[in-house]
């Protein structure tokens, strides 16, 4: 089973007690009302789905409850690290290694055109 | 007008009557009990704290016992209060003077308690939490999953806890303790 760290219980839980919710860092435009339509589906629609080390808003819904920021990498489906909500994008301890583990990667390279919807 | 006293509701446990267990454990549902779902803000902590007359812990998973009443920390700011006696929860908690929000779900929970050398086994048939003394000690308690359902956690003594559940959801609740239960002194 896959323990995921929570900020606010400060503690390993279980994955069953987690629920997904979406890329993280996401910033509503200040003035939502003047931005064109492109923009805002920019904005409310188009993810990046990138494939490796991604951040991901993750939510303790049967535990504390809360909302928190986690860096995830989507290949080998480790949690790198989590951290509270509002706090800005963290670095990742290891990210020599994933670069590294990335690299070893890159040779499929039919995949790696699949995260680039944009 | 017709005399009050021989007119007022019963009021029946969802779990009334039902016993069970093993010789390893022992479960009986609760007696009935007052209970409400509290959200302050950190600032606040220490007034509503005074009004209720039991110390919110603002650790994670830790509870406080004082004056007949539990309260237990859900999330960094809320908290379940239960009050075994005559209740006045609400009451106090609008006595506070401060802000907060404070929902009566003394009929939405019903619980089960737990007791017995293999009550930790028993729970732990559902729940993937580490239920040890040292992780989890007399007096820690926390919101999580047992088999499909979300329950409050509460240990009250090396071998016994009190299982918070939904009152609709507490007949699955009672069902797979007992298989636990049954498991547990295999």
């Amino acid at each position: 089973m896959l323990l995921i760290h929570c900020p606010y219980c400060e503690e390993d839980r279980s994955e069953l007690e987690f629920r997904w919710a979406g890329e993280a860092h996401i910033a509503r435009p200040e003035n939502i009302a003047a931005i064109s339509d492109e923009e805002f589906a920019e904005f409310f629609f188009l993810r990046n789905n990138e494939k490796g080390l991604t951040y991901e808003r993750w939510r303790h819904i049967h535990g504390c409850g809360r909302f928190f920021n986690a860096a995830r990498d989507t290949i080998s489906d480790r949690f790198l690290m989590t951290y509270k909500a509002g706090l800005p994008k963290q670095p990742v301890p290891v990210a020599e290694e994933f670069a590294a583990i990335a690299e070893e990667k890159s040779v499929e390279t039919w995949e790696q055109t699949e995260g680039d919807a944009r | 007008m017709a005399e009050l006293g021989s007119h007022i509701a019963t009021r029946s446990l969802p779990l009334s009557g039902v016993h069970g267990g093993s010789s390893m454990v022992r479960l009986e549902p609760a007696a009935p009990a007052s209970r409400i779902s509290l959200r302050v803000r950190a600032e606040d902590v220490p007034a509503l704290s005074s009004a209720l007359g039991v110390d919110l812990p603002v650790k994670p998973k830790t509870s406080a016992y004082a004056n007949g009443r539990t309260a237990l920390w859900l999330g960094p700011d809320e908290w379940l209060v239960i009050d075994e006696g005559e209740s006045g929860l609400m009451t106090a908690a609008a006595n506070s003077g401060v802000l907060h929000s404070a929902t009566d779900v003394s009929h939405r929970n019903t619980a089960i308690l737990v007791s017995g050398p293999g009550a930790a086994a028993a729970i732990n048939a559902g729940c993937s939490q580490d239920l040890s003394l040292d992780v989890f000690p007399v007096g820690a308690c926390s919101r999580t999953l047992f088999g499909k359902v979300e329950i409050v956690l509460l240990r009250t003594a090396e071998d016994a806890f009190r299982v918070e559940v939904w009152r609709s959801f507490s007949d699955y609740a009672f069902g797979l303790l007992s298989e636990g239960a049954r498991d547990a002194a295999l």
